[in-house]
């Protein structure tokens, strides 16, 4: 069997520069080496930093910034790509080997219309206008884009994100490449529209015959549609093997870890419990005419659980944070809190309310001042609501890092010298200084990787057993949700659709959105793809 | 921390050898201000190591005393400048709402007048003395730091920590000054260089227009001024106040330009 | 009702500049007349007699309200009436002419060489990013930025006109000058403005020209196996057009600045010079004309400047 493309030794460099320090040459990628026969899909995953995307870019013989390839080969069709010409390689490019980005947003020209930019390199190759623009419309169809023939008389921004991503693969496939290489290509999209892509690009790839290089971060995402599976981890191979293989049977401990990511149990607590937190028929709206983001909105969270509230993005969960802080006062409802009516407005409420009810962030690079050390961050609540100072603030300084599992030598570092993780449990623990009732989450292990955020969520439920605080849980992410929820709230465009114990939630019979929510999430098993579309198109057929 | 770039350096030592002597001008100037010591324009010679100025007075006094007025004028300028532009752009930033659109607005109408234009329009009218020409070009140019000051502070206001701070009950003090200004400070402080230089040109040109500093005092403009006609008989006496100021401009251009990188490569300093 | 919303837009624009520069023109107003102190005195001086001031103070009608004022000199201005000099009584409006298109010949002249060469080089410069023609050409126009107009101006007086005698150094124009006599008489002028603006424009080029060309659309291009000159011409440059013009018009309003001092410098007819003139005898109606001819320029390069950036943007020309 002939290999289109085989990867040999592969070593890539680049120069980086810390603050303060001389530049240094860092490896991203180090011994490398992969082989894919035509038509074949292979899957590169891992975690940020692991090389996955420079690799792929190198099967183009390119480097983003000050990356450079160093050492082994690239060889497609046989021949080594890094010692090809300008000339050569520009005729690889975009016909051979074809790219489709993260973020087709971004990717795609502002100002030229669509079909002009999937078109370009066809045309390049000496196809005439015609045929190209017919074989384009014909990928449209493919890809169940909505009106093939005129989409792409349309500009980039007139056209939604999971339809960009799906004409930015059009573009990719539209000169007959061998290769295509998909780079994250629906991370950035909510998973009910990710299903769409994702289906859409499979059946692309299959009807094509296409080999490609599939690269994410999301196990089950790349276990639907690669053949063969590689995990990296800091530049380095971890494990290589097929899907199957690798979903079912791993053999590397980290591989292990990551299948087994979102598997923290977590059984539900009995109802009994006193509501900490009351909400009732809550709408709101952003500026005096502005659309109403929250329209009827009710919830109960007893003491010490945790009521998760999942939507995706524009269903309100985040302006519903904003509004129980008291930053955004509500046109209506009511929140009753630990037993007392909270005044709408963050200015009329007590010292007391404000420190009961503490917040985290999804960004912990933002949430905490650069110019502060993690002493002072955590420090200033112990001061500010129990005047604390001296010998016995530090002392609850330390005792807080202790419980965040990080240690006292954190205590002067500023947090430009924290890790993604240590900076969430900082923000933690800077929560938990105020002694809350209850701590808001806003999407606190969205932007960490798999395992960060593991580690993050298995704290959040010790501390809660130890502290007895209740978590307003917001997240898009279905897997967490499962793991620690004890009660579940579904938002979908600012509005309630279901809410209740997490059994009653997650169990049939679901309301329509709720059971496309549930059944977009990317389970970690071969099949699950064709299955639920194939469900799709029989409820469809039904009606 | 790291070592000073050699650029960096060359900008500092000239920027203080250009201060020092205006401050202690009358101890290191040879000769009066106002004391003709010799003939109309002899070239430079050991005793007048630039020469001497259109009415024979000696020209490195004139120089050294012109640096001091160039200095003080624009240095006080920069002040005016800066206390009204940042403390007016931080209330604007953090107050927003209708105190926000107001001064914006008005900012947007002084701005749309080009600063030279403005200054020669008012100063038509206003009497010309070293605190007219202070505060007419420091209220101008505040208008300029009010906009720096404003998108610095409203960029770090809507940041996670001063919301964590508000909700945490913290006052206007407290989120003022121990969150967004640590970490305007380093942008502003850039920002101060690039004004200083902007008013030393600027007194400089109204100097020589001569709508800036009257006789008897005289800054480096007015000796520019003084001694123009020299130019076309070949007598580069007018060139040497004009290229202490460019080199004062470039020093101080060449330390700003070092503190705005450093800053900008504090991987976490603002975002 | 369906009104393209970039038409509306550009309608906004425009009459936010006719608000601006109403508004202008009133701060020029209040500027020379409801400052502390008395005009009157200031331009006569403290030895004036109490008559001398009496008439001044009727002749600029300083004893009707402001208000009044105000509106007799705004309504003169948009009937083509600027009013008289208080110096020499002459028409300001007649004087004014001719000098303003001398001034428009000057900046004209230099904004034809200084364009194509600010944009060449910030071009040369993007293409040897970090390398020496980069460096090289970031330290001059560091330098240019720092040094004062009429440094330049006597530098270039000094060898030119003085040691090589290449150019006059007093750039006297009149009507009956050919073309190319008037272009010889003004070439040491132009020289300096070219310096003065090259610097700012060639830099801000530099970066708005950077800021496409590091893009993820250029890198797609790129991925694409496109040619560089493609690249620039089909995918960088419709998208740096906006911001290329915007810096163009941001330095020609630096044009309009440095011209006053230029003009000085080598004793040229033109706005700049008259402007600096009455400034100096405090003939306030003159120096209220000229300011308001000044802004209302610059007004207007902001203005156009604008109106090409929302002309160039694809999504405000292809609403959703």
């Amino acid at each position: 069997m002939t290999d289109l493309l085989e990867i040999r030794d592969l070593k890539i460099e680049a120069t980086s520069y810390p603050p303060g320090e001389p530049p240094r040459e860092v490896t991203l990628v180090e011994g490398v080496s992969l082989k894919l026969p035509k038509g074949r899909v292979m899957g590169l995953i891992g975690e940020s930093g692991a090389g996955k995307s420079t690799i792929g870019l190198s099967t183009l013989a390119y480097g983003r910034g000050g990356v450079r390839i160093t050492g082994g080969r690239v060889v497609l069709n046989g021949q080594d790509i890094l010692t090809l010409a300008p000339g050569a390689l520009r005729k690889l490019r975009g016909k051979t080997v074809t790219y489709v980005a993260q973020s087709a947003a971004a990717s795609f020209n502002p100002a030229k219309k669509l079909i002009d930019q999937v078109i370009e390199t066809t045309l390049a190759a000496g196809v005439p206008k015609p045929q190209a623009r017919a074989r384009a419309v014909e990928l449209f169809r493919k890809l169940s884009l909505p009106a093939p023939e005129t989409i792409g008389e349309r500009f980039p921004h007139q056209v939604s994100g999971g339809q960009l991503q799906r004409v930015m693969t059009a573009m990719a496939l539209c000169p007959k490449p061998e290769l295509v290489i998909f780079d994250e290509p629906t991370t950035a999209l909510d998973v009910t529209t990710q299903i769409d892509v994702l289906a859409a690009i499979k059946a692309a790839i299959r009807d094509e015959g296409v080999a490609a290089l599939y690269i994410t971060h999301d196990l089950a995402v790349v276990a639907q549609i690669a053949d063969e599976i590689m995990v990296l981890r800091h530049g380095k191979m971890v494990e290589l093997g097929d899907t199957g293989q690798i979903i079912t049977a791993p053999r590397e401990g980290y591989t292990r870890d990551l299948v087994s990511v979102r598997q923290i149990e977590h059984p539900e607590k009995p109802q009994a419990a006193e509501p900490v937190l009351t909400i009732a028929g809550i709408s709101a709206r952003y500026g005096r005419s502005g659309p109403q983001v929250l329209s009827d909105v009710s919830a109960v969270l007893p003491q010490g659980q945790t009521l998760a509230v999942v939507g995706e993005s524009g269903s309100g969960k985040s302006t519903l944070a904003r509004v129980i802080t008291g930053l955004l006062p509500p046109g209506d409802g009511t929140i009753t809190f630990a037993g007392r009516t909270l005044s709408p407005a963050m200015a009329g409420r007590s010292r007391d309310d404000l420190r009961e009810l503490q917040m985290i962030y999804q960004m912990a690079d933002t949430a905490m001042n650069p110019r502060q050390t993690v002493a002072t961050i955590i420090g200033r609540p112990l001061e500010f609501y129990f005047g604390l100072k001296g010998a016995e603030k530090q002392a609850r300084v330390t005792a807080l890092l202790e419980e965040i599992e990080l240690g006292p030598k954190f205590a002067d570092r500023y947090p430009a010298e924290l890790s993604g993780g240590q900076k969430q449990r900082v923000c933690i623990a800077r929560a938990l200084a105020a002694k809350p009732r209850l701590i808001i989450c806003d999407e606190v292990t969205s932007a960490l990787d798999p395992l960060v955020a593991d580690g993050i969520l298995k704290l959040l439920m010790d501390l809660q057993r130890d502290e007895g605080v209740a978590y307003l849980f917001i997240t898009h992410d279905i897997a967490t949700v499962r793991a620690i929820a004890d009660r579940i709230m579904v938002m979908h465009r600012g509005k309630v659709v279901r809410s209740g114990p997490k059994a009653e939630v997650l169990a049939p019979p679901f309301d329509a959105y709720t059971d496309l929510l549930l059944a977009s999430v990317p389970e970690m098993r071969q099949g699950w793809l064709e299955q639920v579309v194939q469900g799709r198109r029989m409820a469809a057929g039904g009606e | 921390m790291s070592r000073i770039p050699l650029s960096a350096l060359i900008g500092l030592i000239l920027t203080a050898a250009y201060f020092l002597a205006a401050v202690f001008a009358s101890l290191i100037a040879p000769y009066g201000m106002a004391e003709i010591a010799g003939g109309v324009w002899e070239p430079m010679s050991a005793t007048h190591w630039l020469g001497t100025d259109s009415i024979g007075r000696d020209l490195l006094s004139r120089m050294i005393y012109g640096g001091q007025v160039t200095i003080f004028v624009a240095t006080a300028a920069t002040l005016v400048a800066f206390t009204t532009g940042a403390l007016l752009g931080f209330i604007a930033a953090v107050s927003g709402g209708w105190v926000d659109q107001v001064l914006s607005r008005l900012v947007d109408l002084f701005m749309s007048i080009p600063a030279l234009i403005l200054a020669l329009v008012i100063l038509s009218v206003m009497p010309v003395t070293l605190p007219v020409l202070i505060a007419v070009m420091g209220l101008i140019e505040s208008t300029r730091v009010f906009r720096l000051a404003r998108a610095v502070a409203v960029d770090i206001a809507v940041m996670d920590y001063v919301e964590a701070a508000r909700l945490r009950g913290e006052g206007l003090g407290w989120v003022i000054f121990r969150e967004i200004l640590p970490n305007a400070l380093s942008p502003l402080v850039a920002e101060a260089g690039l004004r200083f230089i902007f008013m030393v040109l600027f007194i400089s040109t109204l100097s020589f227009l001569g709508l800036g500093v009257q006789p008897p005092l005289a800054d480096w403009g007015g000796i520019v001024k003084e001694n123009k006609d020299g130019i076309v008989y070949g007598v580069p006496a007018a060139l040497i106040p004009a290229v202490a100021i460019a080199t004062l401009a470039i020093s101080v251009n060449l330390v700003a330009d070092w503190i705005l990188n450093r800053t900008t490569s504090l991987k976490g300093g603002r975002g | 009702m369906s009104i393209h919303p970039v038409a509306r837009l550009l309608a906004q624009r425009i009459a936010l500049g006719l608000v601006l520069l109403f508004a202008a023109s009133i701060l020029i107003f209040a500027g020379t007349q409801i400052l502390p102190g008395d005009v009157a005195q200031s331009i006569l001086g403290q030895s004036a007699t109490p008559q001398a001031l009496a008439n001044l103070r009727a002749q600029l009608g300083l004893d009707q309200p402001a208000m009044t004022r105000y509106l007799a000199w705004a309504g003169g201005v948009l009937h083509g009436d600027l009013g008289k000099a208080l110096t020499n009584g002459q028409d300001i409006a007649t004087a004014m002419s001719q000098r303003l298109g001398n001034t428009l010949f000057l900046a004209g002249a230099a904004a034809v060489i200084a364009v194509p060469l600010a944009l060449i080089l910030g071009l040369v410069s993007v293409r040897y990013r970090g390398r020496w023609p980069d460096r090289v050409i970031s330290a001059v126009t560091l330098s240019t930025v720092s040094v004062p107009e009429f440094l330049l101006g006597y530098l270039a007086m000094f060898f030119f006109a003085v040691q090589y005698r290449v150019f006059p150094s007093v750039s006297t124009v009149y009507d009956s000058m050919g073309f190319f006599e008037k272009l010889h008489a003004i070439g040491l002028p132009v020289m300096v403005l070219v310096l003065v603006v090259l610097g700012h424009m060639m830099r801000m080029t530099r970066a708005a020209i950077l800021n496409v060309m590091q893009s993820a659309y250029v890198e797609t291009a790129e991925l694409k196996g496109l040619r560089p000159f493609t690249i620039i011409a089909r995918h960088a440059l419709p998208n740096a057009v906006a911001p290329v013009v915007n810096v163009i018009m941001l330095n020609m309003a630096y044009l309009v600045v440095g011209v006053v001092v230029v003009e000085v410098v080598f004793v040229y007819p033109g706005m700049g010079q008259y402007l600096v003139d009455h400034v100096a005898k405090r003939d306030v109606p003159v120096v209220q004309a000229c300011g308001l001819v000044f802004a209302a320029v610059y007004i207007g390069l902001n203005m156009l400047a604008d109106l090409v950036a929302i002309l160039a943007n694809p999504r405000l020309r292809h609403p959703r």
